[in-house]
């Protein structure tokens, strides 16, 4: 008997047959997944899941004997009081055998399975595209690695191309003829015979004419030249920057309500999903403000209440110092969201502009500004928030935005309008620009 | 092996190493050889992990296969039922082959893994190694090297052609699958090694008659209508053929050379499964049977703790539930128990026969030697036959078998027999045919094609007791037979009978070359 262990081996056997799957029924999982994602929360987005799709496309036909013409017949065990000749009423549903339904499958059960988490994303974010992204992180990277790039003639000792070099020198030796030690050494035994026995001088002298003038060679030519020598060269490229800070800055003033805070967070945690599948890293920064602003953690962002007046541009003066204090933009993807109601003191409206305009923006790859109302779709209290109605950041905001630079802004009102402008900002540039 | 009495266990605990593995093997292999003159391939265990287990699962327990969307399917749906708890892994998988190569799960208990050695490793081998059909039919020694063989050719067809020309071809393949067996053995034994050489010659030779068949067409020759050269044609073409893939693979006038080989790819492993179709029940059974024995052995001597045999017991009792027929569990008869008891029932009957016994089996019972007896039922015997002959009154009273009869026309169905003096014999007729795949699987077969008129295939199902087929599977398997034929098909419907015709399905080709 042998044992063999097979632990080991690659995992995954499936998964082609598990891709090929997937490709085949792409149409139906696509929509599921959109549909999936609707009903369920962004925290769970990440967790793939069980989906449900029609049976369509993925039939395995086979020639089968109807369940439901002609006699039948079947031994069944567990016989509790039949005796022969009882008839029994057919049970409703077809009976236990022949689960098949009508020919258009409107009988049947969707065929329901479990997505990895990486494909429900991979569905999820398709056709989507950080703008900008390969760009200006290479060109806004400061270090610089070594990339092996050839040979050079120059170099340190310990960058010498053993193989390279000694293929070198075999061509020079070759080409030159340069005697091989074998020869010289053949040559010398030979003399050497000659001299023992004294036969025939002449061929001696000859032999060592010979002699002399190979070992004149050999040391004419030498074995390894300098010629022959070379170097590994490498070359200093940029590192690419393969880590990202997301910047959620939030107004949770008084005005901004929880189902507005919900919304934001929807759209926080989408860019924070689409973000993980970018980089290797992604931190992120939560500032909150009001009056005044104030770096927090999660939980706190999303669930302390606060009063206070609003001012934005005290959020953007946190950010700036955050950034300069642990994110220096060399090393730093920035992406800021911003949701707000759009409530701004109006004396702040234009350092707030001034201030993303000149300084915040060309730091960040992306900035979003999302303008949240609410979602309950009653009448607006004060008649506020319809989209007709510009509120004051956002006239303040399209300024910038109008003038171009990485920065886009949307109203959202309602949860299921988040994923249709997540997707409309992050769309491939080749479907048109996201810049509103 | 041990020397005091302490120390007689294999194993303590539940953690095993390759150590225990092989302790634990040798001490079965003595009593499965010695004891019960079973007689195996070599065995290789190979140990893999859930995931791995779940691998196998989609491409049949092969360890290869070549690549298809179903298998990729039937993985998923396996995955979700495995990951939400609805249904556990099996606890191995084995494979016909020489050697025979049987899957542990690394996160079994070393009791676990002496079980599955005990069922699949000398169990399940036995019988791969002794019985007609997988004797008849199978090549243990090259199956490993034929779907080497079909994986890459496959993957070259792939490469060549594309993947969707290739799917299509496999998925129609599939569909037929089940009507690709030689259900007769013919003039040779598979010899799945000189397959593909064969297959080239063989191939080159058909072609030469195909054309020939074409050049002796004169224009307009309308003489063939005559009944001599429909005879003729029909012998040429080996008509009435119910392997109907082979007919696609020698007959079909558009496919090109690589579709024939992928047609002939899907029936030659369709052909390798067709014994495991027809032995489910004493595939098991003798698994079952094989296990219980070994494994109430080694308690018996000692060599494993009672607290191994309540976990033995255990897992045993799962396999061999019967849920009965008003139980929201049953799912049809459980081929382990059903196998088990027929099988522990002619032990009893050759040990400790009673009067019943002795008139309903009188060559057995009450001959001692109850493993000779097993032997020979698991060397000769399939499902149906076996069913046939060895169900016993006993069985049938413990399983409280019924008989029903669902007659369409009829508005409630009625109790044939039940497991009494009367029904006994009726019961296991009844029992028998369920098993009987050349029942169970309709009678469908090519009947005719005129290649130089329309060239429309003509297909024949015979239909028994008025069981036509499922109509909308038929309309698509159909679809897929005239993708591979290239011209329009039709299939009738013909009652067994009285002749009658029942219902007729017509298709044409899709695509304009699959």
């Amino acid at each position: 008997m042998h044992i063999i262990d097979r632990r080991l081996n690659p995992k995954g056997k499936s998964l082609t047959n598990r891709q090929r799957f997937l490709r085949r029924v792409k149409a139906q999982v696509r929509q599921a997944v959109r549909e999936s994602s609707a009903q369920r929360g962004v925290q769970d987005l990440e967790k793939g899941g069980e989906l449900s799709i029609p049976r369509e496309g993925m039939r395995e036909p086979s020639f089968r004997r109807s369940s439901s013409t002609g006699i039948r017949s079947g031994v069944l065990p567990g016989n509790k009081d039949f005796v022969e000749g009882d008839t029994i009423p057919r049970p409703s549903g077809g009976g236990g055998r022949g689960n098949e339904g009508s020919p258009d499958g409107g009988g049947e059960d969707d065929f329901r399975f479990v997505l990895s988490r990486d494909e429900f994303i991979d569905l999820f974010l398709e056709d989507l595209e950080l703008p900008d992204m390969i760009k200006q992180r290479t060109a806004a990277s400061d270090q610089m690695v070594p990339l092996r790039a050839g040979y050079s003639v120059s170099g340190s000792p310990a960058n010498l191309a053993l193989t390279r070099t000694m293929r070198n020198s075999m061509a020079r030796r070759l080409a030159l003829k340069r005697p091989k030690s074998a020869e010289i050494r053949s040559l010398y035994e030979e003399i050497e015979a000659l001299e023992r026995t004294g036969r025939d001088p002449q061929r001696l002298t000859a032999l060592r004419a010979t002699l002399a003038d190979k070992l004149r060679m050999s040391r004419q030519i030498p074995y390894i030249d300098p010629l022959d020598v070379r170097y590994r060269r490498f070359q200093q490229v940029p590192k690419p920057v393969a880590q990202a800070v997301m910047f959620c800055l939030m107004d949770v003033s008084g005005s901004m309500s929880e189902s507005m805070k919900d919304l934001a967070k929807r759209f926080f945690m989408l860019l924070h999903v689409f973000l993980k599948r970018r980089y290797e890293r992604v931190e992120v920064v939560f500032i909150r403000h009001t009056h005044i602003a104030q770096e927090v953690d999660e939980d706190t962002f999303f669930h302390d209440p606060q009063t206070g007046g609003t001012v934005v541009s005290t959020a953007l003066d946190e950010m700036l110092k955050v950034v300069r204090a642990r994110f220096p933009a060399g090393d730093w993807n920035i992406y800021c969201a911003q949701a707000s109601d759009g409530d701004n003191t109006t004396s702040d409206n234009r350092r707030a502009a001034q201030l993303l305009a000149d300084t915040i923006l060309p730091l960040c790859q992306y900035y979003a500004y999302i303008e949240v109302g609410r979602s309950d779709g009653g009448p607006e209290p004060f008649g506020l928030g319809s989209r007709d109605r510009e509120s004051d950041l956002w006239r303040t905001y399209r300024t910038i935005a109008d003038q171009g630079g990485p920065m886009v802004m949307r109203q959202v009102r309602h949860r299921r309008e988040i994923f249709p402008v997540f997707r409309e900002l992050f769309r491939r540039a080749s479907e048109g620009s996201p810049t509103p | 092996m041990t020397l005091t009495t302490d120390d007689r266990l294999l194993y303590a605990g539940a953690d095993w190493n390759f150590d225990t593995i092989q302790r634990v093997h040798d001490a079965i292999e003595r009593i499965a050889v010695d004891d019960m003159g079973l007689d195996v391939y070599p065995n290789r265990i190979e140990v893999i992990t859930a995931e791995q287990m779940l691998d196998a699962y989609a491409s049949n327990g092969m360890p290869l296969y070549y690549k298809h969307w179903s298998f990729g399917k039937h993985f998923v749906q396996h995955e979700m039922m495995y990951r939400k708890g609805m249904r556990g892994l099996a606890y191995e998988i084995v494979i016909n082959s020489n050697p025979c190569i049987s899957y542990i799960m690394e996160e079994n208990s070393t009791t676990m893994q002496a079980l599955v050695i005990a069922h699949a490793g000398f169990g399940h081998n036995h019988f791969f190694k002794n019985n007609y059909l997988f004797r008849q039919w199978t090549d243990a020694d090259a199956i490993l090297g034929y779907l080497d063989f079909a994986q890459k050719y496959i993957a070259d067809c792939e490469e060549k052609h594309g993947h969707r020309a290739v799917e299509r071809v496999l998925d129609a393949a599939h569909a037929l699958r089940t009507h690709g067996i030689f259900r007769y053995p013919r003039t040779k034994v598979a010899d799945l090694r000189s397959e593909e050489q064969r297959e080239r010659e063989r191939h080159a030779n058909q072609e030469r008659i195909f054309n020939d068949l074409w050049r002796t067409v004169p224009g307009g020759d309308v003489q063939l209508s005559s009944p001599s050269s429909a005879d003729r044609r029909r012998a040429l073409l080996q008509l009435p053929q119910e392997n109907i893939l082979y007919f696609l693979e020698k007959t079909a006038p558009r496919l090109a050379g690589w579709q024939r080989e992928l047609l002939r790819i899907v029936r030659q492993i369709a052909q390798y499964f067709y014994p495991q179709m027809q032995t489910k029940v004493m595939n098991e059974g003798c698994a079952t049977y094989c296990h219980h024995r070994i494994m109430r052995r080694l308690h018996d001597d000692g060599l494993i703790s009672d607290g191994a045999w309540m976990e033995v017991m255990h897992s045993h009792t799962n396999v061999i539930f019967q849920p009965e027929f008003d139980d929201p569990r049953y799912s049809g008869l459980n081929p382990y128990a059903l196998g088990f008891a027929i099988m522990e029932d002619i032990e009893r009957i050759c040990l400790q026969p009673t009067d019943e016994d002795r008139a309903w089996f009188p060559d057995i019972a009450g001959r001692n030697d109850h493993m000779a007896v097993l032997r020979d039922v698991w060397a000769n015997y399939r499902d149906e036959s076996f069913i046939l002959q060895f169900l016993s009154p006993k069985v049938m009273r413990d399983f409280r078998l019924f008989h029903i009869i669902d007659d369409a026309a009829q508005p409630r169905i009625r109790v044939d027999a039940i497991h009494d003096e009367r029904g006994y014999r009726r019961l296991r007729r009844a029992l028998a045919r369920q098993y009987d795949v050349a029942w169970l699987d309709p009678d469908i077969q090519v009947i005719d094609v005129d290649l130089d008129g329309d060239r429309r295939l003509r297909l024949q199902h015979r239909v028994l007791d008025s069981i036509t087929l499922e109509e909308g599977d038929a309309q698509r398997v159909l679809g897929h037979l005239a993708d591979l034929w290239g011209y329009d098909v039709m299939l009738e419907e013909i009652s067994a009978e009285n002749g009658g015709k029942l219902k007729e399905h017509t298709a044409s080709p899709r695509h304009r070359v699959i």
